[in-house]
This record gives C-alpha cells, sequence and structure tokens, in this order.
C-alpha cells in the first residue's frame, strides 16, 4: 500500500454563501508531483489555499472537514496556522519577493521569523535553498541586491527558495510558471525533478502539457468537485470520466 | 463547437479513407491477376502502389504536424497513434498486394495448378477483413473490429491446409513445383495481408476504448495487463 502523507477528508470550501469546493476526497503520497487542472473558477486555487489554511485568510471565507498532514488534522482549532504554514510552503502565481529585502534577506525571511538569528546558520541554509532552486549560480554575487532587481523567472526560483529555506515537507504551487517565459518555465520544471526526491510538490496549472510533463498524478476538477485522480500518464491518455476527457480535448472549459 | 484540431483529423481520416481505397483495389487486383490469369491486373497493382506510397508519406506529414502543432490528448492522441500504425499497415498491404501480382508474374508462366479453391476461399475472406477493418476505422466500429479479430483464425488455418495440400501435391507431381511454389507465396502475403488487417482493428478497439489487445493470448490470466 501506497505511503500517504497529506489525506484530505471530506473538504468543503465556501465564500460566504458561495460553495467552491464539495466534499474533497484526495490523498498525496510522499515525493510525487500532482498537477491539479480544471478551468478557471473550478475550486483549484481554493483547494490549495485550504492545504494550508490561507483560504480562511479571505474575509467571509471557511472550509470543513478535514487535511490530515502527517497523522494530525490542520483543521483541529489546538494548530496555529502559522506553524502548518512552514510545513506547507507557497509559490504563488506571479513572483512575490519582499520588495524592501536582499536576495539573502528574502530567503532567510522565513527563519528570521521563525527566531533563527545565527549569521552562519542563516548563509548555510541560504546557500542549500538557492542550490535546491537552481539559482545559487546566478544570484551568488549579489545576494545583497534587492530581490526585485533579478529578472522574473529569477525571482520566482527566490520565491522557491524562500519556501524550501523551512524545508517544507510540502510545496503547494499555483500556476508558478504562467507569467514566466519557455526558458525559465523549463528551469522551475527542471527543478520540480529534483525537489520531488525530497518532498511532495502539488501544483495548479492550466498548461496542460506541462501536467503531462512534470506530474505523476493529476487531479481534474470542475465546477468545485473532484471529477478524476489518477496517474498522469493514464489520465491524458486514456481518461476515465466523460468530463476529464472532454477538457483535456478541448470540448469545454 | 469546432475545435482547430478537428480541420486536422477530419483531414486525416479522408486521406487515409483515400488510400484505403486504393489498398482495397490493389488487393482486388492482385487476386484478379492469379485467378482470371490477367496480367493487365498485375499492372495495374504497379501503379496503385505508387499511390499508396505517396499518401503513406502525406499521412505521415500530417500527423507529425497534428502532433506538434495541437499537442493532442486522450481520444485525440490514441486516434493520431493509431492513423501513423495504420498508414504504415496500409503500406505493408500494398507491398504485400504488389508480391502477389509478383508471384502471378511467375505462375502465369506456367499452367494452372489443379486445385485453387481454398486459395480463392482464403483470397475472399482476406479482402473481406480488409475492407471490414477499414470500415471499423472509418465508423469508429468495435463490434466490427472484434469480428476482424475473430475472422482472422479462419485465414491461418486455410493457409496451414494450403501449405499442407501443395506440399503432398508436390510429392505426387514434383514438375509442377513452379506453380505450387507460387500458391504458396501467394497464400503466405495473402496471410500477412490479413495480419495487418488484425493490427488496424487492434489499434481502432484502442482508439475507441483506450484497450490495447494486441498480443492478448500472452498474456496471463491475472496480469495487470489485462484488461
Amino acid at each position: 500500500m501506497t505511503e500517504t502523507l497529506l489525506s484530505v477528508q471530506n473538504l468543503n470550501a465556501w465564500f460566504g454563501m458561495h460553495q467552491a469546493l464539495k466534499n474533497i476526497q484526495i490523498e498525496f503520497s510522499p515525493q510525487t508531483v500532482t498537477a491539479l487542472i480544471g478551468p478557471s473558477g473550478c475550486g483549484k486555487s481554493t483547494f490549495v489555499r485550504c492545504l494550508n489554511r490561507l483560504h480562511e485568510e479571505v474575509p467571509g471565507a471557511y472550509a470543513t472537514g478535514k487535511v490530515i498532514l502527517q497523522g494530525k488534522n490542520i483543521y483541529e482549532s489546538s494548530v496555529d496556522p502559522v506553524l502548518i504554514r512552514r510545513k506547507v510552503g507557497m509559490v504563488f502565481q506571479k513572483p512575490n519577493p519582499f520588495p524592501s529585502l536582499s536576495v539573502f534577506d528574502n530567503v532567510v525571511a522565513g527563519l528570521k521569523l521563525a527566531g533563527i538569528r545565527r549569521k552562519s546558520i542563516l548563509m548555510e541554509v541560504a546557500e542549500r535553498s538557492l542550490k535546491q532552486a537552481a539559482l545559487w549560480e546566478e544570484v551568488k554575487n549579489k545576494l545583497q541586491q534587492p530581490g526585485t532587481s533579478l529578472s522574473g523567472g529569477q525571482q520566482q526560483r527566490l520565491c522557491i527558495a524562500r519556501a524550501l529555506a523551512v524545508e517544507p515537507p510540502i510545496l503547494l504551487m499555483d500556476e508558478p510558471t504562467s507569467a514566466l517565459d519557455p526558458i525559465s518555465t523549463a528551469k522551475i520544471e527542471e527543478l520540480l525533478a529534483e525537489l520531488k526526491k525530497t518532498m511532495t510538490v502539488i501544483m495548479v496549472t492550466h498548461n496542460m502539457q506541462q501536467a503531462a510533463r512534470i506530474s505523476d498524478k493529476t487531479a481534474f476538477f470542475l465546477l468545485g468537485e473532484l471529477v478524476e485522480f489518477g496517474q498522469t500518464s493514464t489520465l491524458f491518455t486514456v481518461p476515465k470520466e466523460k468530463k476529464t476527457e472532454q477538457y483535456i480535448t478541448g470540448k469545454f472549459g | 463547437m469546432q475545435r482547430s484540431i478537428d480541420i486536422g483529423l477530419n483531414e486525416l481520416k479522408a486521406q487515409l479513407v483515400q488510400m484505403a481505397g486504393y489498398l482495397e483495389e490493389a488487393v482486388k487486383n492482385a487476386t484478379l491477376a492469379w485467378r482470371n490469369r490477367s496480367r493487365e491486373m498485375i499492372e495495374r497493382v504497379n501503379a496503385i502502389e505508387d499511390k499508396v506510397n505517396q499518401a503513406h508519406l502525406d499521412v505521415d506529414a500530417a500527423c507529425l504536424k497534428l502532433l506538434a502543432t495541437q499537442q493532442p490528448l486522450a481520444t485525440d492522441l490514441r486516434f493520431i497513434l493509431s492513423v501513423v500504425k495504420t498508414n504504415s499497415d496500409i503500406e505493408r498491404m500494398a507491398d504485400q498486394a504488389v508480391n502477389i501480382s509478383n508471384n502471378a508474374v511467375y505462375y502465369l508462366q506456367h499452367p494452372p495448378y489443379q486445385d485453387l479453391s481454398d486459395l480463392i476461399r482464403m483470397s475472399e475472406i482476406v479482402r473481406e477483413l480488409v475492407k471490414n477493418a477499414i470500415d471499423a476505422f472509418i465508423k469508429e466500429d468495435a463490434v466490427l473490429a472484434q469480428n476482424v479479430l475473430d475472422a482472422d483464425d479462419e485465414v491461418d488455418q486455410l493457409k496451414n491446409k494450403v501449405f499442407k495440400d501443395v506440399l503432398a501435391h508436390l510429392k505426387q507431381t514434383p514438375q509442377e513445383v513452379e506453380q505450387g511454389l507460387n500458391v504458396i507465396l501467394i497464400a503466405r502475403n495473402l496471410e500477412r495481408i490479413g495480419d495487418h488487417a488484425t493490427n488496424i482493428a487492434e489499434d481502432v478497439i484502442f482508439t475507441i476504448s483506450g484497450q490495447d489487445v494486441r498480443h492478448s493470448h500472452f498474456r496471463k490470466k491475472g496480469s495487470p495487463d489485462e484488461k
């Protein structure tokens, strides 16, 4: 039986009266990349934001059900969402380095927030994270320059390095390459193959070919429901559900 | 709503249908060449082969273009993959038809073989298999495709019978070895055409259902690949 790192059970999410997710059940195994696909407004982004309790930060938004990370439900009242976000990192569609911080300070921002101040540790983590994010060679001589001085692709990898610095077992990515050129996109896709050796990646994408290239498993969402979840190679060649077939062949959406 | 890929897929299908029409004509003429002792039919087969070869190149180019520009998935992807393979099968079947017409060239240099009834029966079944395989492809008819797979066994049995009977006859009348040898070669080429027709039928089933039925008789019951 496959080991489960993250188990989502009966997850429902609302924005006020509007139900954005309906009774989602899904499990994620360690060291895998899962692509989340579906038309705009189907609930993909809401879903990933429920996995690190970011969804509830929107006024009027709430979720019910269980998200069990390493055996513990992250929606229990005793759980501090900030601590969850250290275990479940997130990279957004548009690169969002802290504008007032240097490259170095961007990477170690999470550690500093956690109270780690020793320079040698911060330096070691920054170098390791930037190497993991395949950015070290490009920025090692400009660590004190503003993070926003980097190119768009570099800024996105800086945000990945920032997320990796706190060593989360899970990394959520919400369309991380949609604003990038093909070369920067290819670098991030290569990076994913490396990252999954040590962590689990859950990535929202609108690019079917990208999902097919980079993921082990794919989940198809439609109108807030999880329609199909399975091996990527199967889902893109012989989907089980007619709606999946229609969506991935461009017959709707 | 028509998707942009639909235009390309429809054109691809039309190209393959035309190519299949050439093939059916080639197989028919190759059969008539030895059956009716017609040299004119031999010429016709060679002329058709040129058209099939050109269509082979055109269909491959169209598939490549669709794969590169449309990046198809699911049924679209399976369809294009099947067209690539069916294209190759049709081209090979046309080659077999040419081989039969070449066998006929030598066969016609001698008096007719004493009994062609099994070979005639075999050629009729093979032509039916080709027609049904192509129809199954055009109509996306999995039932018809399965009928092709089932009917191929009879072709194999007839080929074995022709081989056995010709060998027995040649032991008694070795002076007819030229005729007998060409009857065996024609039977073998017909059987190969039948095999290619079954390949097409298998691809039709794959396109429609995603189920890979190739080599299914080699698969052990209960294996992960068994559908």
